[in-house]
């Protein structure tokens, strides 16, 4: 396939990316095997694939339509970053691209995983730089995106300072040891003192 | 939210997850599935074709008929699917609506049909994707234009009724070929359009010398048959004119239409010129004024719709046109200047200053290149070669466009004038199929009656009467018969060979069973040729008679000379035999219907008989209002003299 000469480099990039996307097709493993590793049942992994395959038909999802697809749900905001986030939370293996695989693993412990493991999930998601700690600039990117998704036109209207304000309380509940970082320990200790956030926990369990 | 998404609504409320740590406040409860079924599949059969797909794909579009529980209404039972009579192809680009998202127009489709589709499943067409949407619109529009355009001609031909008389003289105006005065007025003005502007151009031709002047044109020497021909022509012109005016609907408007101008310009001259003959001064004027005498030719616009054509297209490319000049102004501006400052060196040139090079440069850029001025300098003859080439593209752009413009407006009114000749192809068909079936539904009520007649008396000759008819032809011309006895009216046909005349009869007579066959017998349809339809011919010895089939109510018949128990059979029938002679002479007969007295039928009545009751018969000479079995009549018939008929027996219908 002839490589289109484009002005930027990052256009040559996206168009080389989109080819490679098309034709790579990628299968999952069986259904045998994704029963056995993750807690759905075949009837469920199939319904799961099919939607799946229905936005996806290449079989993995890059980060535009990742973005795309999330961004549905929110039409007021801009749920672009917090979808990025969610990408990378996603993609374990860092290639840029989910997999059925991938995603049906973090399904699995999102809804069906125990305490711990939902914990452990969440705290990956906010460590944005993956170091396995939350600092507040971490924080703080990822409640502002949170924030992002609700858009312009709420009530009461978004202050400067609201996100600002959110992220000093949450540090001050999880970080025991006031050290401007929360551990995952911290994080798992604290979490599971706060009686709101278990039960929130037990939300979407019955989402499939 | 495309519907494709929705199946990852679960993805969307698990990765909610990561939300809650960060949250002050405790959560809503999540709403609970009560409906939780397994996802099945349905089948949905359409014409035959099988179709199969997910409970939950149908349940995205709630507000269809396939998402909604109508769909129930097509469920059968015994098959376990749902079935639906329509058309498998367009439901293929339903479901995929379903699945997809996207609902798409496939080009080869009827648009009408596809929309009824449409309309069926509850699907507006509004959400048809971008890919297709531009191609639906457009063949939307071809349709309701052409819709339009048969309702406005149809519009047009049925003439009201009621027009007064300006309106009839503006509708001879517009449509020459509505009455023969239109026609004759319409190549009467073009006749005399036509000898004005061959005058025009006559006039200046060169006549040959009298002697001892030079040679004249024609005009001034035959100056007063000129000025003859030219007054006549004007004159008419003039009273056109003012016909016109008189007849618009809108003078106002008529007096703004670019006709109207055109035809005060072609006759304006003429009267200012009458005006004006005696002032010197203003002769020059006026001799320019005669120039406008050749726009009479315009009024020729109104006799050929290919130059209206032309002129509607040149106002619809009036952009197309406008870019060509100015893109021509353009051109000639800049060669002008170039070829001026080239060819100023050059002595005795011709190109004294940039406007007259405007000239050089027009003749050149069309490619007419007249010679009179030519470059001489060496640069000068490359900037002239380059304006010639660079002339050959600049109107050869804008030209096709126009060409285009001017080939669609053309088959559009071809297509309309196609339309208008079918037109009247399409309304005789329509009525022969209206007539056709009124008379089917006439036959039917005879033959039905004729079977019921034969039935009865037993007789096995005519097994099959005529045209065997549909159960569901059978119904409706019951319908049609009871509508015919709730009014108390009855059908009417306008061909003449099956005109319906039938007409109660007062005073029926039964006669015995013995004279009842003989008359089936005696065939007395050939004794009515005028009146037959084809197909009764054919059915020697019908006896027909339509009193209401399901009319059992006795008749009480005054006068009735025949036992009762004959009486009564006969009156299931309602055949009715009359005997002539034997009547008190009534002179009104209270018939529904008008009857049609055949007086060439009279000499005939004597021995025969009269057996079809939808053939117009001749009254019996006695005639008293029938009895309770028949609905009040509608039409009070007319009082009917019916000499008597001694000894005749007369089979009369009573409706």
């Amino acid at each position: 396939m002839a490589h289109w000469q484009f002005g930027s480099k990052s256009g040559h990039n996206k168009i080389e990316d989109e080819l490679e996307m098309t034709m790579v097709c990628h299968r999952p493993e069986g259904l045998e095997q994704l029963e056995a590793q993750t807690n759905f049942t075949k009837r469920e992994l199939q319904v799961l694939y099919r939607g799946f395959k229905n936005e996806c038909p290449s079989g993995v999802v890059n980060e535009e339509t990742f973005k795309q697809i999330y961004a549905q749900f929110f039409p007021h905001g801009d749920a672009s970053m917090y979808a990025h986030y969610l990408f990378h939370a996603f993609d374990t293996t860092q290639t840029g691209s989910v997999k059925f695989e991938d995603f049906v693993t973090a399904l699995s412990i999102l809804l069906r995983g125990t305490v711990h493991e939902k914990l452990r999930w969440t705290f990956n998601l906010y460590d944005i730089n993956k170091d396995g700690y939350i600092n507040k600039e971490e924080m703080m990117d990822i409640v502002k995106a949170i924030y992002d998704m609700m858009g312009k036109y709420t009530y009461p209207v978004l202050k400067e300072d609201t996100p600002r304000q959110h992220v000093d309380i949450f540090f001050q509940k999880m970080d025991k040891n006031k050290d401007g970082i929360v551990t995952l320990d911290e994080f798992l200790e604290s979490c599971q003192e706060d009686d709101n956030i278990m039960r929130s926990l037990q939300l979407f369990q019955n989402v499939m | 939210m495309a519907a494709g998404v929705a199946a990852w609504l679960p993805f969307a409320r698990a990765a909610a997850i990561g939300w809650m740590p960060v949250a002050n406040c405790p959560m809503p409860l999540a709403p609970a599935d009560k409906n939780k079924r397994q996802d099945e599949l349905i089948v949905l059969n359409v014409s035959g074709r099988r179709f199969q797909t997910w409970r939950t794909t149908l349940e995205r579009y709630p507000d269809t008929l396939l998402g909604s529980t109508e769909k129930e209404f097509f469920f059968n039972e015994d098959t376990k699917e749902y079935f639906f009579d329509r058309d498998p192809e367009v439901f293929r680009c339903v479901l995929n609506f379903y699945r997809t998202g996207k609902l798409h127009y496939p080009r080869y489709e009827c648009i009408s049909a596809y929309d009824d589709e449409l309309a069926f499943y509850g699907i507006l067409p509004e959400i048809i994707g971008d890919c297709c949407y531009e191609e639906y619109k457009d063949r939307k529009r071809e349709n309701a234009e052409r819709l339009m355009d048969d309702n406005d001609s149809e519009n047009n031909q049925e003439s009201m009724p009621s027009l007064s008389f300006r309106q009839t003289m503006w509708r001879a105006f517009e449509n020459p070929h509505t009455s023969t005065l239109a026609l004759v007025f319409y190549y009467v003005t073009g006749f005399f359009i036509a000898v004005s502007v061959i005058t025009n151009v006559v006039e200046t031709v060169p006549c040959g010398t009298v002697p001892g002047s030079k040679e004249l044109p024609c005009g001034e020497r035959y100056s007063v048959a000129f000025f003859c021909l030219d007054t006549a022509c004007v004159m008419i012109f003039t009273v056109e004119y003012l016909l016109r005016l008189f007849a618009a609907p809108s003078r106002y408007r008529f007096i703004r239409s670019v006709m109207s101008i055109i035809d005060v310009v072609a006759i304006m001259p003429y009267y200012i010129g009458l005006v004006m003959t005696n002032n010197e001064d203003v002769s020059g004027a006026f001799v320019t004024l005669r120039v406008f005498r050749v726009f009479r030719i315009f009024k020729f616009s109104r006799h050929s719709q290919g130059l209206r054509i032309l002129g509607y297209t040149l106002k619809s490319c009036a952009s197309e046109l406008g870019f060509l000049l100015f893109s021509l102004t353009m051109a000639i501006i800049i060669f002008a200047t170039v070829m001026f400052y080239a060819e100023k060196g050059s002595s005795a040139s011709k190109f004294t200053s940039i406007p007259a090079s405007f000239w050089y440069t027009i003749v050149t850029m069309t490619t007419l290149g007249y010679g009179d001025m030519v470059p001489k300098t060496i640069a000068g003859k490359i900037f002239g070669s380059i304006c010639s080439l660079s002339g050959v593209l600049v109107i050869a752009l804008p030209v096709p466009v126009i060409v285009s413009n001017f080939s669609r407006i053309y088959h559009q009114n071809q297509r309309a004038d196609k339309r208008r000749a079918q037109k009247k192809a399409r309304l005789a068909r329509i009525r022969v199929a209206k007539t056709g079936s009124s008379n089917a539904y006439l036959h039917s009520k005879r033959n039905g009656l004729l079977n019921e007649a034969l039935e009865l008396l037993g007789t096995p000759e005519e097994e099959n009467m005529g045209k065997t008819t549909s159960l569901i032809e059978s119904q409706h011309h019951h319908l049609l018969h009871c509508l015919e006895k709730t009014t108390g009216l009855s059908y009417l046909v306008d061909d003449p060979l099956l005109s319906v005349r039938t007409s109660t009869i007062k005073n029926h007579e039964f006669i015995d069973e013995q004279m009842f066959e003989q008359n089936c017998m005696e065939s007395s349809m050939q004794n009515y040729p005028s009146t037959r339809s084809p197909s009764l011919s054919s059915h020697p010895g019908l006896t027909t008679t339509c009193c209401s089939r399901r009319s059992k109510k006795t008749t009480h018949l005054p006068n009735s000379n025949l036992p009762a128990t004959r009486l009564r059979s006969m009156q299931e029938l309602s055949t009715i035999h009359i005997q002539g002679s034997e009547q008190p002479s009534l002179t009104t007969s209270r018939s529904s219907l008008n009857l049609k007295a055949d007086d060439g039928l009279r000499p005939n009545c004597k021995t025969s008989q009269i057996t079809t009751a939808i053939i117009s018969i001749p009254t019996p000479p006695a005639l008293t209002p029938e009895g309770e079995s028949r609905p009040p009549p509608a039409s009070p018939g007319p009082n009917t003299n019916i000499p008597s008929i001694a000894s005749n027996v007369v089979k009369v219908s009573a409706l």
